[in-house]
């Protein structure tokens, strides 16, 4: 009686090196398979890793900024106001509790700026001329690119501070001490340029001056036009919905408050709606690669016909075939998710310090786009997979 | 020679006289119409014979070692291999009995071209279990056995004809089979060549090895010492029986 048989048996060490055969003797055909993959891949994680850079830069940028900023702004155009709030609106405004500072913005319009009084009245550039508070810097988190800022002395004096547009465009790079602008018909000596501000981008495009001086020698009755006021950031929403009525009693539906840092959570809330997008596209990348990968196991399989009958022969069973062809697609795959991570990264990288930002990769964007490339290369190995071990082993070696 | 220290190791049977046996084994293929490619073979191989199978084209050789080898099923009839009857074993249990017990030789040799002729001999284990060091040891030994000693690290492709089928049969040797199916195996060599391989299957033979040449070359097999002549499926004279 013969002893009873041995199953054949294939080590994973051996399944392994059986399913890279493919890829080592077609090296062109699997890198241009995976590649596929790696594109999906890579569009995936740097779509995820740029929007987490850009988002953590958009924080830092709000917790410098502060969120607690709020706008009080007079409503102008019919029935919503005549541009003006009430001149005692700020001292009645820093009344309430929780408000920490304000900073009064009183525009002057009929003041237009001008390089030298030579130039025509008609080209005023589109400079603005507001008359502020000494402390607008401190409330409005901006800051003096050159020069100084308006302060008691210097507020009651002909000086401007230009914003960063209006230096621009007045040609004032720097500030020497000496430069004067023809501002409301008289002679301005600038002693500060500013740096952008993000909370309040109209004032970069305007001429400051001190709410003294515009009274002196622009003839502005100081007026406000808006107040700036810095709250204690647990009570944003309780002071927001008392500001209208505090600054204007009378007529509180011609007040418009808003919250500067709304803007960005909006570009954030926006940024996300993106990130949904490409993240689509990363995805649809990603299931052509996959297609590729099949298509090139099928291929694969009709090509090694002789290679199945000959391990047939050698004792594999249907298994280790299915499991060789598998495994080549899986490492197909594998190939284009690594190359997919480290591109995606680099791109991630590379732009994220052109713009200055963090580089911010979320390990659930690794992991999860190498678990989708070995997802993908599953299916798409599977079908082949099973075509190779179905194959007799008298017709796969036949077709040598 | 130093290979019987490992190859007692390797698990297996010790062939017993009978290696294999056909009896009434016919196959026919479901086409339209029908083809019968064996009608009715009997054929037993003893343990150590060298047997020349022989025929014209079409006259079921191929069919006859594919059933031999259990790649292929008869659609009636008995086949044993190494004491286990054929018809018992699953499709899995074949592999087992095909990995261990049968070693095989093709007309195109079928090397895997991007693997050195040692890897290629060592292939021949791979579905026994065993590791890889110890299947390039036995690789080693079997390349040396067929005076490949010095080609161990060419890859397949860099080999001439007469080199590869000689990896061929190392490899078909390697797992110490019961029996070694040749099919064709000077089909695609020159006659220099074909010389060498025959006379390298009569030395393994020497050796106790048992080996079934299937050829349509009549004077290959005549030269060996049993020879089979197939025709229309049928054995038509088998030089043991008389």
């Amino acid at each position: 009686m013969a002893k009873p048989l041995i199953p054949s048996k294939l080590h994973a060490v051996d399944a392994a090196r059986t399913a890279s055969v493919g890829l080592r003797t077609r090296k062109m055909r699997a890198a241009l398979s995976a590649l596929g993959i790696m594109i999906g891949i890579a569009a995936m994680v740097g779509v995820l890793g740029l929007s987490e850079s850009s988002k953590s830069d958009l924080l830092a940028q709000l917790d410098r900024l502060g969120t607690n900023l709020l706008t009080v702004q007079a409503g102008s155009g019919i029935g919503i106001g005549s541009g003006e709030l009430p001149v005692e609106a700020a001292s009645m405004i820093s009344r309430i509790g929780p408000v920490e500072t304000t900073s009064t913005i009183s525009a002057v319009d009929a003041a237009n700026v001008y390089r030298t009084d030579l130039i025509p009245s008609g080209q005023t550039g589109g400079i603005t001329v507001q008359a502020v508070d000494t402390n607008l810097l401190d409330t409005l988190a901006g800051s003096v690119s050159d020069g100084r800022f308006i302060d008691a002395a210097t507020g009651s004096y002909p000086t401007t501070v230009l914003g960063s547009v209006a230096a621009e465009r007045l040609g004032i790079s720097v500030v020497n001490g000496t430069q004067q602008i023809w501002l409301g018909d008289q002679w301005f000596t600038v002693i500060g340029i500013l740096d952008e501000f993000e909370l309040n981008p109209d004032l970069d495009r305007a001429a400051l001056v001190g709410l003294d001086s515009a009274a002196t020698y622009l003839d502005d009755d100081n007026v406000p036009t808006s107040v700036l006021v810095r709250v204690d950031p647990d009570f944003v929403d309780e002071v927001t919905t008392v500001l209208a009525a505090t600054a204007n009693p009378q007529n509180p539906e011609e007040v418009e408050v808003d919250r500067p840092s709304d803007a960005l959570e909006a570009k954030e809330a926006a940024d996300d709606a993106f990130t949904a997008l490409f993240l689509g596209l990363g995805a649809v990348a990603l299931l052509v690669g996959g297609v590729g990968i099949a298509n090139v196991m099928v291929i694969s399989v009709l090509e090694r016909r002789s290679e199945i009958g000959l391990r047939r022969a050698l004792g594999a069973t249907k298994r280790h075939v299915a499991v060789q062809f598998l495994g080549e697609a899986l490492l197909l795959s594998a190939v284009g998710g690594v190359g997919g991570v480290i591109l995606g990264w680099g791109v991630t990288t590379i732009y994220a310090n052109i713009k200055g930002w963090d580089v911010l990769v979320p390990p659930l964007a690794i992991g999860g786009g190498m678990a989708a490339a070995l997802l993908i290369g599953a299916i798409a190995g599977l079908y082949p997979a099973i075509r190779a071990a179905k194959l007799s082993p008298t017709e796969a070696l036949r077709s040598a | 020679m130093t290979a019987t220290l490992t190859r007692d190791t390797l698990p297996g049977e010790i062939p017993e006289d009978v290696v294999l046996s056909l009896h009434g084994v016919t196959k026919e293929y479901p086409t339209t119409p029908p083809v019968r490619a064996l009608r009715g073979v009997d054929l037993v191989v003893n343990a150590g014979e060298l047997i020349g199978v022989v025929g014209p084209s079409g006259s079921g050789k191929s069919t006859l070692l594919h059933i031999m080898g259990t790649l292929d099923r008869p659609t009636a009839g008995e086949v044993t291999v190494a004491g286990h009857a054929v018809s018992t074993l699953a499709d899995k249990q074949l592999s087992a009995l095909r990995s261990r017990h049968i070693g095989f030789v093709f007309q195109q040799f079928h090397l895997l071209s991007g693997y050195t002729a040692l890897d290629n001999v060592a292939d021949g284990l791979l579905y026994t279990g065993m590791g890889l060091a110890d299947r390039r040891d036995l690789a080693l030994q079997e390349l040396q056995r067929v005076g490949l000693g010095h080609r161990l690290d060419h890859v397949a492709t860099k080999l001439s004809g007469g080199e590869r089928q000689r990896v061929a049969v190392a490899r078909a040797l390697v797992g110490s089979p019961s029996i070694v199916l040749a099919d064709e195996p000077t089909g695609n060599l020159d006659s220099k060549n074909s010389d060498a391989i025959v006379d390298l299957i009569e030395e393994i033979s020497a050796s106790g090895v048992t080996i079934v040449v299937i050829t349509h070359n009549r004077e290959i097999a005549e030269a060996f010492p049993r020879s089979v002549s197939l025709r229309d499926g049928r054995i038509e004279h088998d030089s043991e029986a008389g």
